[in-house]
């Protein structure tokens, strides 16, 4: 199955940790990204530039109408995702559980749509 | 359902859920199949006579039922998700032909693993397990959570799609991840059970005995998986818990608390079978969970020793309040802790347990009641009228808000009623 993983953070937490803490996050990624090779497959995954360089686009009156910043004003921020080949959630559970503890992590099984399979 | 029927019921339900879920990967299907085909033996067996092996032929029907429905879905060209089962998993459960007993206990036990499974909400997770593990109707389960039978079969529904479409996998899970999981198996055990004695619309003896049936899951899961402490202290709480069941209400359908219950009502063979699972396990250090339910269980076992209210050992019960609070840092442990406190050591060292709780527990009634015990206790009969008032105020349930008023009552005939104990689910 193929699983997309939404990172959320408070920006705060990260732009205050010290760079002993900032260079634990980045071990951690390295954990998972190694231990994603070994148990499962990465198909993608990136870090997102901060919300406030969001550009949201909605139509209004059947227009598309720009708007800066992100779809959802709250506390925590989509900071990356990350997407996944995996056996199951029990595997993908257990590899998010690597990830820095500061996140908040959703997890969510990609839907096949017929016309639509990629190769 | 004729007796015999029923013992088939219950002894096969379960292991044959599984052997189907295993071989088709569809929960709903599996269950609609097997239910179809006890069905099917209710109307049969009668006449015909029950077959050589019912377990054979109930699978062999459930299994007809099952690509009945596949082939109808085939032609309406409908895709539901599929369970992620192991090929081998499923291989092996087309093969079988006869339930050969033993070598099916670990397909139960996947199931087990998949209705607990801790992506799934408490609540859910509870239902599904009565439902699919045991068998229990879904019009039971709706009545012992308190919901109409709709709601009870949409969130079961939703539940089955849910572990599907997230690919959640039917397997036992191995290695530092199953001690967790054991641990949320339990907790739902103990919430099936629990849900049994929650307050409700008056008498419901049919509840009480729903939580009978979240006792015979435990029994199962022991039975499953031998040597894990946790399912040992749980069952060991819930017998004593469910021991008092025919001294909890009075002729009228009133709540009777733990002090004034007729204590010869109370179930021997529960308790003699709890003490005995509790023997082995106070002598080796648990962790976690297994140690929050034996501590609770230690609790209720000094309860359920005592001939009379007055004999209790309430230092010892007060002991255990107090390791249970040092591992569950929780205010209601604390507030309970009050209580037995207060009974061992007299009604000011109580007092003194309850200083800053009210910050913790806001909506409780249960502080101001036992605050308003205490302070009767020590002949502050102002005081325990005022606390008696606050906790009827925050108090919803009927049957408890009659006995809070008839202790307000009390007060003016200068009555020092006992504390009211804890520890009843």
């Amino acid at each position: 199955m193929r699983y997309f993983v939404t990172i959320a953070y408070e920006p705060t937490v990260w732009a205050e940790a010290t760079e002993e803490v900032q260079r634990r996050y980045h071990q951690a990624h390295l954990d998972f990204h190694e231990a994603v090779a070994k148990r499962a497959a990465m198909v993608a995954g990136e870090a997102l530039a901060g919300a406030d360089t969001a550009t949201t686009l909605r139509h209004v009156d059947g227009r598309p109408v720009l708007s800066d910043g992100p779809f959802a004003e709250t506390a925590e921020q989509i900071g990356g995702f990350y997407l996944i080949d995996a056996d199951n959630l029990d595997v993908m559970t257990e590899l998010c559980a690597l990830l820095p503890q500061a996140y908040s992590l959703e997890i969510r099984p990609v839907v096949q749509i017929e016309g639509f399979e990629s190769g | 359902m004729s007796a015999p029927l029923e013992d088939v019921f219950r002894d096969e339900w379960g292991r044959l859920l599984a052997l189907l879920v295993a071989q088709y990967r569809r929960l709903d299907l599996a269950e609609d199949g097997l239910a179809e085909a006890f069905e099917a033996a209710a109307r049969l067996w009668p006449e015909q006579g029950p077959p050589r092996i019912p377990a054979a032929w109930l699978l062999t029907t459930a299994r007809r039922r099952v690509l009945d429905r596949l082939r109808a879905e085939a032609v309406a060209a409908r895709k539901e998700p599929l369970l992620v089962v192991d090929a081998e998993v499923s291989q092996g459960a087309a093969s079988v032909m006869v339930d050969p007993g033993g070598l099916v206990a670990d397909e139960r036990l996947r199931l087990v693993f998949l209705c607990a499974h801790p992506s799934l909400s408490l609540d859910a997770a509870a239902a599904l397990s009565l439902r699919l593990v045991l068998g229990v109707s879904t019009a039971d389960i709706a009545r012992l959570f308190l919901v109409s039978e709709p709601t009870m079969a949409a969130r079961l529904t939703r539940a089955k799609r849910r572990l599907a479409v997230t690919g959640v996998p039917f397997a036992v899970p191995q290695g530092p991840a199953r001690e967790q999981r054991v641990g949320t198996v339990a907790a739902v055990a103990y919430l099936a059970f629990t849900a049994g004695y929650a307050p409700g619309s008056g008498t419901d003896v049919t509840r009480v005995s729903l939580a009978g049936e979240a006792i015979r899951l435990v029994r199962l899961l022991r039975e499953l998986a031998p040597g894990e402490p946790a399912f040992d202290a749980l069952l060991a709480l819930m017998l004593l818990q469910h021991s008092r069941r025919a001294a909890r209400e009075d002729v009228g359908g009133q709540l009777v608390l733990l002090p004034d219950q007729d204590r010869s009502l109370w179930d021997q063979g529960d308790i003699e079978e709890a003490l005995r699972l509790l023997a082995p396990l106070v002598t080796h250090r648990l962790h976690g969970g297994a140690e929050d339910y034996l501590l609770q269980a230690l609790i209720a076992a000094e309860h359920a020793v005592a001939q009379t209210a007055a004999d209790t050992r309430w230092d010892r019960i007060a002991e255990h309040y107090a390791e249970l609070e040092a591992l569950t840092g929780s205010p209601v442990v604390r507030l309970n802790r009050a209580v037995a406190v207060g009974e061992a050591e007299g009604p000011a060292a109580g007092l003194r347990v309850l200083d800053g709780l009210d910050e913790a527990l806001p909506q409780s009634h249960r502080l101001p009641a036992v605050r308003a015990e205490l302070l009767s206790r020590a002949g502050d009969t102002e005081g325990a009228r005022t606390a008696y008032d606050q906790a009827l105020a925050l108090c919803g349930n009927e049957a408890e808000r009659a006995l809070l008023a008839t202790r307000r009552k009390a007060l003016d005939a200068a009555a020092h009623p006992p504390v009211e104990s804890p520890g009843d689910p």
